[in-house]
């Protein structure tokens, strides 16, 4: 494959299909350029959501109303979580890495099911559109939170039905997204590439995927329960129609805590990719990595009470998802060890995507822990919906999967698109990032102990030093946001060429030319060795 | 150059197969939110649901069983059919297969209308002033055999779709994934039936 | 998954197939006429799990799919009975 760099190479950002132009787009079913569909789509809501979060902050800078009424920030949170949540955080990563690299890796031309893909990004688009349209029309915001409880969610004279039906729609995208897959990793592999072969981010990507296509139905079901019990009066879960709000709740978390997996498994996933490469070493303790990623996705289908400590679940169950919940940490402690000991004796070079995988693991630990705080049920009903629970959310979604993938865009940044970015300015957008992250929201988890509850647009003045610091970090992590991005997108045109292999990858997808050409390989490569293959040093088998 | 052709198409009915099976997996995880709800409740209100099951008519039923369990075997026929190049049969097994389905939607026009008769509909006055067991059993009975009927519908669709395949060769006893899976959507109604059937019809 | 391994079923085996499941939904409507109390539930559940078994092993096909779909088809049901279970952990101890 080395002679790939010759002039007969055309890369798949060049290459004409039956389609030309924004057509060649629109109608791709090339899964790189799917990819990248979603990664544009997501920057972009992205942005929104991040504008209406730093308008809460904003609000809430001082006690009392300051740029807003109390009924517009309840709509904004609940449009930001979303937005964030359903259109971002769920799918981003499978979609945008996972579609690009994931047939790569595995040593494939695409896809099991192209065309499919292409039907799950237009679905994730018009639910995408939904989701903000409800912002906007008739009623007015939507303000139940992201979770939609009932009775609430059914009385409430906003937009609800509209933001039912985009989280409908994106689950259903995602459910196709995991089915792909599954197909394309049990299907399409490279041959030589048995499954311990496979690198580790394929690998989180199959844990993803099955809780993807396991989880998602039943949420979809909960939203047309709550939409029939709108529209057609069927009691199901409000009281006043003979319904179990409770049943609600555990209908939801059915879905979405594995769905917390979703987002923080594919982040995993990256990083673990990211440490073998910068240390120049095999990563350490491939199977327990592999049946660690495995095991969060079974033991993590089990644990959603935890969110339900102070619905009114019985007492003996919410022993039984307290012992799961701790259960559930030690997995993720398996990856936190391995990925150490990894960068342990190796050759390290710090470049920005191994300073963002090392943020990872940091914000990831103290979302972690403070993840226990809330998981033993003593500790919980004390902070319970408290600001305490929003850091930590956001330490594990924002600092986790979030940094992630900013991880994984520094790294696959080359690839992708051919460029190289500027290291000094991703540098210094990382500082602001890191510096305004943990400003935010390390004050939250001080003023949550203290009693300052979530989604207030007010609150008592004593909490007020904390409220300040937190908006002072938002307005820096906004600033190395844009630090951040516009690094990107000014050397995605512009920056200097890269070369196939920047990094020293050994993965499958450094071994093609950068960006890769439409089929990915010209040959289906044949492996014959274990995937963190650096030479032959006495580690690798 | 033809067995190459022949181990690609079993590969490529291999990997569509393994997609429709995830996908009906899904289908029964979507109607298992529903049945999960509805164990909860049975077991609150086991006495209401008992009555709320006597309204219902065990014989249009099981009727209807009978329909869908018929209606399965001629999928599964069609299929054989197919695989033998029997073109004439299989399109006739999917024909009465498609009427067993009118037959089965028919018998659900009528259950339901003469619910609606008796003011028995979701948002009614009279349904509103039943027991509150009663009330959320029928709100399960619409919601449960209305969203059973709405994939019925769509399978009835694709089997229509695959006798135009048929005609024009498009489906054949080389390349037939589309009707088997097409099929395995089928049995799917099927299986959701019959838990429904004893659920909704005759728990005592 | 051997290759050119198709294997078609025969017209008799479905209807024989046929005539089990019917046997069986008789079989669950007549016992619905006894009164068993709690076990009326049990026992119609457990006939359309043979029903249900029926259908995707041989209609399905099932039977002679690889081992790696009837693990994914079983290992579904076991999680979804598990859910069931956790649920109700919650519901019977209050």
């Amino acid at each position: 494959m080395s002679n790939s760099e010759t002039g007969t190479h055309v890369s798949y950002l060049e290459h004409e299909g039956k389609y030309k132009g924004l057509l060649g787009w629109l109608l791709t079913t090339d899964h790189k350029k799917i990819g990248l569909l979603y990664l544009y789509c997501i920057i972009v809501f992205f942005f929104v959501a991040a504008i209406l979060g730093i308008l809460m902050r904003v609000e809430l800078i001082a006690p009392g109303q300051t740029i807003m009424g109390a009924q517009t920030y309840n709509g904004m949170f609940t449009i930001h979580g979303i937005i964030m949540i359903f259109v971002i955080v769920i799918p981003a990563l499978p979609a945008i890495f996972g579609n690009f690299f994931l047939p790569i890796m595995i040593g494939a031309k695409d896809v099991a099911f192209p065309k499919l893909n292409l039907f799950s990004f237009y679905l994730f688009l018009i639910g995408a559109i939904f989701g903000v349209l409800s912002q906007f029309i008739g009623g007015g915001a939507p303000d139940t939170g992201w979770t939609f409880y009932v009775p609430y969610s059914s009385q409430s004279s906003t937009n609800v039905i509209y933001a039912l039906i985009a989280a409908f729609i994106l689950g259903f995208s995602s459910i196709l997204t995991g089915l792909n897959f599954i197909v394309t990793m049990h299907r399409m592999r490279a041959p030589g590439m048995g499954w311990f072969r496979m690198p580790l981010f394929p690998w989180s990507l199959y844990a993803t995927a099955w809780i993807q296509v396991l989880a998602t139905p039943i949420v979809g079901i909960t939203l047309l329960m709550v939409i029939a019990e709108r529209v057609l009066k069927i009691g199901f879960f409000d009281p006043a129609l003979g319904g179990d709000p409770v049943l609600f709740q555990h209908l939801f978390w059915i879905y979405s805590h594995p769905a917390v997996y979703i987002m923080i498994l594919p982040g995993m996933g990256i990083v673990t990719e990211i440490f073998p490469t910068f240390s120049q070493k095999p990563i350490f303790g491939y199977t327990a990595i592999l049946f660690s990623s495995l095991a969060i996705a079974f033991v993590g289908y089990f644990v959603w009470g935890h969110h339900m400590y102070t619905a009114g679940i019985s007492t003996g169950s919410r022993w039984f998802f307290s012992f799961l919940t701790f259960l559930v940490a030690v997995p993720s402690a398996i990856k936190v060890f391995n990925w150490v000991s990894t960068l342990y004796g190796g050759s390290i070079e710090m470049r920005p995507p191994l300073l963002y995988a090392i943020s990872f693991i940091f914000l990831f630990m103290i979302g972690g822990f403070t993840g226990l705080t809330l998981g033993s049920v003593a500790t919980d009903i004390q902070v319970h919906d408290t600001a305490f629970v929003v850091a930590h959310f956001h330490y594990i979604i924002f600092g986790g999967m979030g940094f992630a993938f900013f991880a994984g865009m520094h790294y696959w940044f080359p690839k992708i698109f051919g460029r190289m970015y500027n290291d000094k300015l991703a540098y210094i957008g990382w500082g602001f990032l890191f510096t305004g992250f943990n400003v935010l929201y390390f004050p939250q988890f001080i003023i949550g102990l203290q009693g300052m509850p979530r989604r207030y647009f007010d609150y008592l003045p004593q909490f007020q030093t904390g409220q300040v610091i937190s908006t002072i970090g938002g307005f820096i992590l906004f600033t190395g946001l844009i630090i951040m991005v516009g690094n990107l997108v000014y050397h995605a045109k512009r920056g200097a060429i890269a070369p196939a292999n920047p990094w020293k990858g050994v993965t499958l997808e450094w071994q093609i030319p950068s960006p890769p050409s439409h089929e990915n390989f010209d040959e289906i490569p044949e492996i014959n060795h274990a995937p963190y293959f650096f030479g032959n040093t006495s580690e690798n088998k | 150059m033809s067995t190459h052709s022949i181990h690609s198409e079993q590969i490529e009915s291999e990997t569509g197969k393994l997609g429709m099976w995830i996908f009906l997996l899904t289908e029964l995880f979507l109607f298992g939110g529903l049945f999960l709800v509805y164990a909860v409740f049975r077991a609150q209100y086991s006495e209401a649901f008992h009555a709320g099951a006597e309204e219902l008519n065990a014989f249009i039923g099981t009727l209807n069983t009978v329909f869908l369990l018929v209606s399965s075997m001629t999928v599964a026929m069609a299929i054989t059919a197919i695989q033998k190049d029997k073109k004439n049969l299989a399109i006739f097994l999917i024909l009465v297969t498609l009427i067993l389905a009118g037959l089965f939607m028919m018998n659900k026009y009528f259950e339901w209308s003469h619910k609606f008769e008796f003011k028995l509909y979701p948002g009614s006055e009279v349904l509103k002033n039943l027991p509150r067991g009663e009330l959320l059993f029928f709100g399960l009975y619409f919601m449960m055999t209305g969203l059973h009927a709405i994939h019925v519908l769509i399978g009835m669709t694709l089997l229509a779709i695959n006798i135009f395949k048929i005609k024009n060769g498009e489906v054949s006893s080389k390349h037939y994934l589309h009707l088997e899976n097409t099929g395995l959507y089928w049995h799917l109604v099927d299986l959701i039936w019959i838990f429904l059937f004893p659920l909704l019809y005759l728990i005592t | 998954m051997k290759n050119g391994d198709t294997h078609i079923s025969s017209f008799t085996s479905h209807a024989i197939v046929l005539i089990v499941l019917l046997a069986l939904t008789f079989l669950s409507v007549s016992v619905t006429g006894y009164q068993l109390g709690a076990f009326s539930v049990t026992i119609a559940l457990a006939i359309a799990s043979v029903k249900v078994a029926t259908v995707i092993l041989n209609f399905m096909h099932v039977k002679h799919e690889s081992l790696f779909i009837k693990l994914m088809i079983s290992g579904v049901f076991i999680l979804y009975a598990l859910v069931i279970i956790i649920t109700f952990i919650d519901y019977q101890l209050r």
